[in-house]
């Protein structure tokens, strides 16, 4: 029983991780709460759900094209939505992000209507496997199989390469990255290239995970997601990963022993619990005023 | 080899530099004093592209880069170590050094550049693995100064190398600078320790409110009774 809850939640939280480190990723280089990344979400969800359901292709193609639909979706975003404001003040930015958000819904409806839509039947074989006393479904297995292998190969990035040493460099300390000859403009695309595709693959996998794609669907997603990179501690990529798990798990948890009715509510609640004792997060750091 | 003309720079009503001209020339090491506030961090971001200027240009080898941005600046051979060092403090040591040679391609090179910088600075080689951050002020200092050189830099601008440091080691900073300008690096040196700076530069410019108010070479500043009563403290 309690294994079993631990393997939904984990599978959950994986997702909820995935969508994290979009926000923390953006919020560590440009101090901006983007709030139009659950929408990329939401499109990575419907990209998935066109190319198994009319392309017909399989869920790791599927999740590649959304992958790399969200990537120009995001990049473009930025250059449209929050570069002309760099240099005005927070508020705006954030208006700006609000307003890309509600766009997204709202011409995803327009297409797609109200109704959430689901896969199609046996994109991918749901099989349970026993594993002594608890059930776990091929399906979660993926979920956390290919969150893992993200997450492996964003540090990777991050601490190996050449453009992830940049973008380090760029989210402690903007100015002085740009002397180092960093293109931080690029370095900035980058940044919304990799979260996007983050969030995509979440897109697919929720959608897979709760048959279910809908206009709205990025909403609580994002919320929570954001909840789990505050949690974290916002700007740390190892946070949004923990504080993805770590939603996951006590939302399953909250569920089992009865609190299914504040489903949602549970991951606001440890939010604020945190925050009461340690406002930085749990991984982090204390937050400069970036220039 | 850089000439800034009638600049102007502006941080919204405050007007931070009001016609600053000047130059510098290959070899030389020329520097800029002046009390707080004069404008000579602004000057050098101005170089750096960091901040926009209202009007003039700047000029360097040559080509007009008044309005070319940072990281293209710093390809064309002009690097700067900023004011208060500014390590990446959760880099570590060798992180900090590739980032100065972010924009370079040549592995073996960059590799043979970060031993010179480790052998000009044997205190940082024994930390190559630490954080930035856990390093003291003066090994910062140095860090600071390996990275800016590890793009090659043609000319190397310093904001206050010696902000902060115990005398023995600002000594020491001194020296390492005219090395490095003896191995055919010129500088442009901001200094509030004007004796210092005056003392191993060939040229200097003396700020005031964003205006240069006195020029000259530097043994003849060091002996114009105003400087002498203004910045060397008599
Ligand atoms: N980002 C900024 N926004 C607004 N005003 C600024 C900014 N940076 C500098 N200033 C102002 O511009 C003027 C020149 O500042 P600058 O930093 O160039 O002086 P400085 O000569 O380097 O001084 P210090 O010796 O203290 O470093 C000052 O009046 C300062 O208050
Ligand atoms: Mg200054």
């Amino acid at each position: 029983m309690f294994f079993q809850q631990l393997i939904n939640g984990i599978a959950l939280g994986s997702t909820y991780a995935l969508i994290a480190l979009g926000y923390t990723m953006v919020y560590g280089i440009i101090t901006l709460i983007n709030f139009a990344h659950g929408e990329i979400y939401m499109v990575g969800a419907f990209v998935g759900l066109f190319a198994t359901a009319v392309l017909k292709v399989n869920v790791f193609v599927a999740m590649l094209i959304s992958m790399t639909v969200c990537i120009v979706l995001g990049v473009l975003i930025e250059r449209i939505a929050y570069r002309p404001l760099r240099k005005s003040s927070r508020l705006s930015a954030l208006i700006s992000a609000i307003g890309v958000s509600i766009f997204l819904s709202t011409l995803a409806q327009m297409l797609f209507g109200a109704n959430a839509k689901g896969y199609p039947e046996g994109v991918f074989p749901v099989k349970q496997i026993t594993i002594g006393s608890a059930e776990i479904s091929t399906l979660q297995l993926l979920i956390i199989a290919v969150s893992a292998a993200l997450m492996i190969a964003l540090e990777f990035i991050v601490h190996k390469t050449k453009i992830g040493k940049a973008m380090r460099a760029t989210s402690e300390d903007y100015n002085t990255a740009a002397l180092m000859g960093i293109n931080v403009n690029m370095v900035i695309s980058f940044t919304f290239a990799l979260g996007s595709a983050l969030a995509a693959a979440g897109g697919v996998l929720v959608g897979l995970l709760f048959n279910a794609v809908s206009f709205n669907m990025g909403l609580m997603a994002g919320l929570k997601a954001f909840a789990a990179a505050v949690l974290g501690g916002i700007g740390s990529i190892p946070g949004a990963m923990l504080g993805g798990l770590l939603l996951g798990v006590t939302e399953v948890a909250g569920v089992a022993i009865g609190f299914s009715s504040y489903r949602d509510a549970i991951a606001f609640a440890i939010l604020v619990l945190v925050l009461l004792v340690k406002p930085t997060g749990l991984l982090g750091r204390k937050i400069q005023k970036k220039v | 080899m850089l000439t800034l003309d009638k600049l102007y720079v502006n941080y919204g009503a405050i007007k931070a530099l009001k016609s600053i001209s000047c130059h510098v020339e290959e070899g030389e090491i020329v520097a800029l004093i002046g009390a707080n506030g004069a404008g000579k961090t602004t000057i050098l971001n101005a170089i750096s592209g960091i901040v926009p200027t209202l009007s003039g240009t700047v000029t360097f080898l040559g080509e007009n880069i008044t309005a070319i941005p940072p990281h293209e600046i710093v390809k064309r051979g002009i690097s700067q170590v900023p004011e208060g060092r500014r390590v990446f403090a959760n880099m570590s040591v060798l992180e900090n050094l590739e980032m100065g040679a972010y924009i370079r391609n040549d592995k073996d090179a960059i590799l043979e550049d970060i031993e010179k910088v480790f052998v000009r600075f044997p205190r940082l080689l024994e930390r190559k693995k630490q954080l930035a951050k856990t390093l003291s002020g003066g090994e910062q200092q140095m860090l600071a100064m390996g990275r800016a050189l590890m793009s090659r830099p043609k000319l190397l601008l310093l904001d206050e190398p010696s902000m902060g440091l115990a005398p023995m080691l600002v000594a020491q900073i001194f020296a390492i600078i005219q090395e490095i300008n003896a191995s055919g690096t010129t500088i442009m040196l901001v200094e509030q320790n004007a004796n210092m700076a005056l003392s191993i530069a060939n040229r200097a410019y003396v700020l005031e409110t964003g205006e240069v108010v006195l020029q000259g070479p530097a043994a003849e500043l060091a002996a114009n009774p105003d400087v002498r009563k203004a910045y060397l403290g008599e």
